[in-house]
């Protein structure tokens, strides 16, 4: 009987200890997120975790509308694009104010000096920022920025002026992207006269709609809402990044309510996610797509007739149902079918053995042939069981009397190896950047000078194809450019350097009282428009 | 003692270089550039690839780069992380009270627990809670921590509700770190409730890593203490009249604590070992989660030094456990 009553006297303190430790704060959400950033300057990395852990603080000139691939104007109120398309001035906005925090109060609005120091610092070896935070500035390389701009000037205190050296109808919306995010240079001047310059990548001050307040490496990234901020006031107080990097800690997290919306949900967890009634499941096909490079300087591919067949032989809608379980759609262009310009006139490879065989006996290969088949190591959105992929492929070539063997390394490896044109067969993929399909292009299939660039695994150049998306490039004229870019379409679909499997489609778990949230077509996450019933 | 004292310290030099030469090579024979996996899709151009494995010193031959390491080492520089640019000693110590924290914890769960049971056992040798304790113990010590974690998460937290999932404290919270230690910062925290959330945040972690110690102090404690019940001196003890309880808790427990209290210095290296899993099922922000993620990003400065200051940690504690047992049994001096 003692025993009893001291357990149930513990039980009750344990009780007391644990309830409700919950405090009542303003309006917060918790977003539970996959990973910690690298740093709070999304000019200096290329991951989708850092940016969104950016994308609250900073500003572009352009930007995204929410939930879509459309432009609207960002820091930059209008802009003329004049010279056939080689010069854009931009109009910046009046009265936005910089955040602030315990160290730096701005005595000054934004203005173009901030545009001017966000490219330089980018851009130009004598910028005392370029250096700092280690100084690598990927994104602006990989986008050809250091070639591509040939000034940039500051016309009036809200004006600027950038010169290309050649017309590039996606500059505005490679402005809208992560990199061209706007820095303090009040704050940077600050920095740099108290010693202490790689702060303003540690502690952001930016004009986005939130503030940043507290970063706990590996655990929590804080921000409350910016009251200075010139858009639409954020719905919310404080938003607070939960960084858990488990996908089934991430659902436990957000089942129990200590997160309202979470990342990249695994896809063995949506029946149950479905099930909840507590959460709504939102998806959206992806900007991306997944495929299998045949490299065409390595024989028998450089015959277009074992392309062909081995698009035939290949069952996609086994793959899909097996391997994306719903969350994907059969590919038959490289762009997904949510961009611009994607040609639905053409006619996807049917899955027919027969026909493959016989296209094989054409190409002389009567018998077959022996191949590797690459398959990732990782799971990517676009791809999520690459080896799972590579053995239904593998069955299938079989039967047409094609001996592939399946190769994987280590993902860095893998990629270096593919890049230098290693394998005969090779699975990867890609995930839009800008919305423009030049972004799929010209990185994927794309030669210059007859040379393949560094991420067309398929070592494919054709000269049709190269001049039509060369010239849609750089005109603005999106009827012309749509036109250039369906015709390149077919060039690709009847030379077949790529098998495409699928476009996947991405899922956005979130708990019921969540509204308000749009899934970006680019994979990212943006919380300024959201509410909490 | 002195003598003694010396030696033990002079074969920490050894083990010290032995370790970085370990930590150094292991890491490199993984597959990866850690230039490369940072890459993406977009891959990298061989200008911007040479460019910074210049700059990390990454082109240097092997032998140089760890001559060069350890010349660092043995100036107190563990080098900056590749990835945050941030020195890999001051990232270490930020999160060490995290992991520190939680295995204390774990540890005085484990101890608390696991003396009582082990006793417990042993006096009610052969009978069915014996056979019932000791299932449960070789059962907890061969349990796999992540699907542990991972079950105690779906029944305590998801399904019965009564702990949090993950991390230090409710997110809601917003504790600015003092001593790192988050029962303390939230203590003097002007949040109500701070306090009861970081106990409630820590329950969990603390059962889970402390389970496979739990289990080994539970089984030494029964074996050490069925060994000292046969010895005459109990006999006597017994023969005097004593009671049972003074028999075994002054007289039995006392001696059979010994090899016990070595068993539980061992256990602070698998303690950081099993702080590596739960912390990462647990998003605990503690230098386990920060480890993992460096292997990922293969942040060689990051697993290099984090490996040497965890390894120098456990070295510490064994001299300490080594020096105590010095003083308590001069026999093994010599």
């Amino acid at each position: 009987m003692k025993h009893g009553v001291i357990a149930v006297a513990c039980a009750a303190a344990l009780a007391t200890l644990l309830g409700a430790a919950t405090p009542s704060l303003a309006k917060t959400l918790v977003y539970c997120s996959e990973g910690s950033p690298e740093n709070f300057n999304p000019m200096l990395n290329t991951t989708g975790t850092t940016f969104d852990a950016n994308r609250p603080v900073y500003n572009r000139l352009t930007e995204f509308r929410n939930g879509s691939t459309e432009l609207t104007p960002g820091l930059a109120e209008s802009w003329e694009v004049t010279e056939g398309g080689k010069v854009f001035t931009f109009h910046l906005r009046h009265g936005v104010k910089w955040q602030s925090n315990a160290d730096f109060k701005p005595t000054r609005d934004f203005n173009a000096d901030d545009v001017m120091f966000s490219f330089e610092r980018q851009w130009k070896d004598s910028n005392p920022y370029h250096k700092v935070s280690g100084g690598g500035y990927d994104y602006f390389s990989d986008m050809d920025f250091p070639k591509l701009l040939s000034k940039i000037e500051k016309l009036d205190d809200f004006t600027v002026r950038f010169t290309l050296t050649e017309p590039q109808a996606p500059f505005l919306a490679d402005l809208a992207m992560d990199f061209a995010s706007i820095q303090s240079k009040e704050y940077a001047d600050a920095l740099l006269a108290a010693g202490k310059p790689e702060l303003i990548d540690q502690v952001p001050i930016g004009t986005g709609p939130f503030q940043f307040v507290q970063y706990q490496r590996d655990a929590t990234i804080r921000f409350r809402a910016f009251k200075g901020y010139w858009g639409p006031a954020p719905k919310i107080d404080s938003l607070v990044f939960s960084i858990t990097k488990d996908a089934a800690v991430r659902l436990a997290k957000l089942r129990a309510g200590e997160c309202q919306i979470m990342a990249f949900p695994a896809l063995a967890d949506l029946p149950a996610i479905r099930a909840d009634a507590s959460l709504t499941l939102m998806q959206q096909p992806g900007l991306n797509i997944g495929y299998l490079a045949f490299n065409v300087q390595k024989k028998p591919f450089d015959d277009v007739r074992v392309r062909q067949a081995l698009s035939m032989a290949i069952d996609k809608k086994a793959i899909l149902a097996a391997v994306y379980q719903g969350a994907g759609q059969p590919a038959k262009n490289l762009i997904p079918p949510t961009m611009w310009s994607y040609n639905d006139a053409v006619q996807d490879y049917p899955f027919d053995p027969e026909a493959a065989r016989r296209k094989l006996a054409e190409a002389g290969l009567k018998d077959g042939f022996e191949t590797d088949l690459w398959a990732m190591p990782v799971a990517r959105p676009y791809n999520p069981d690459a080896k799972r992929i590579g053995e239904m492929m593998q069955s299938d070539l079989a039967k047409i009397g094609v001996k592939a063997r399946i190769v994987s390394f280590e993902w860095g490896e893998y990629r270096k190896r593919a890049q230098a044109g290693e394998p005969q067969m090779v699975q990867l993929g890609w995930t839009g950047d800008n919305g423009d399909p030049d972004n799929f292009f010209t990185p994927l299939a794309g030669c210059h000078d007859g040379k393949p660039t560094v991420s067309n695994n398929a070592k494919w150049c054709d000269a049709e194809f190269d001049d039509l998306i060369g010239r849609a490039a750089t005109i603005a004229d999106q009827a012309a450019r749509t036109t250039m870019y369906e015709r390149a379409q077919v060039i690709m679909h009847e030379q077949a350097p790529f098998f495409m499997i699928a476009h996947s489609v991405v899922f956005m778990p979130m708990r019921k009282e969540v509204t308000g949230f749009k899934m970006s077509p680019f994979g990212t996450h943006q919380f300024d428009e959201v509410d909490l019933k | 003692m002195l003598r003694y004292l010396l030696r033990r310290v002079g074969l920490i030099l050894p083990v010290f270089v032995a370790v970085t030469l370990l930590s150094f090579v292991l890491i490199r024979l993984v597959p990866g550039d850690p230039i490369e996996v940072r890459a993406g899709e977009h891959g990298i151009a061989p200008e911007r690839l040479a460019e910074l494995r210049h700059q990390f010193g990454l082109d240097q031959p092997l032998w140089q780069q760890f001559l060069h390491y350890e010349w660092q080492v043995a100036h107190g520089d563990l080098g900056v992380s590749l990835v945050t640019r941030r020195p890999v000693a001051a990232e270490f110590f930020t999160l060490f009270p995290a992991t520190l924290e939680l295995g204390l914890c774990a540890m005085v769960f484990a101890v608390v627990l696991g003396l009582p049971l082990g006793v417990l056992a042993s006096v009610r040798r052969g009978s069915a809670l014996d056979y019932g304790l000791m299932s449960a113990a070789v059962t907890g010590a061969s349990m796999p921590i992540f699907w542990w974690g991972l079950m105690m998460i779906l029944l305590f937290s998801v399904t019965l509700g009564w702990t949090p999932v993950s991390g230090r404290i409710s997110d809601l919270f917003f504790v600015p770190p003092v001593t790192g230690f988050m029962l303390i910062d939230s203590l003097y925290s002007d949040d109500d409730g701070a306090f009861r959330s970081a106990v409630s945040h820590l329950i969990l972690p603390a059962i889970v890593l402390g389970t496979i110690p739990l289990a080994t102090i539970a089984r030494m404690t029964r074996s050490s203490m069925l060994e000292v019940l046969g010895e005459d001196y109990i006999r006597t003890a017994r023969a005097k009249g004593l009671s049972g309880t003074r028999v075994v808790v002054v007289h039995a427990l006392r001696n059979a604590l010994i090899p016990v209290v070595t068993v539980i210095g061992l256990q602070v290296g698998t303690l950081l070992g099993g702080a590596i899993l739960t912390e990462t099922i647990f998003s605990w922000p503690g230098v386990g989660h920060w480890l993992i993620e460096s292997i990922q990003r293969r942040d060689y400065p990051v697993l290099q030094g984090g490996t040497l200051l965890i390894a120098s940690l456990v070295m510490l504690v064994n001299l300490g456990v080594d020096v105590t047992y010095g003083f308590l049994n001069p026999r093994i001096r010599r």
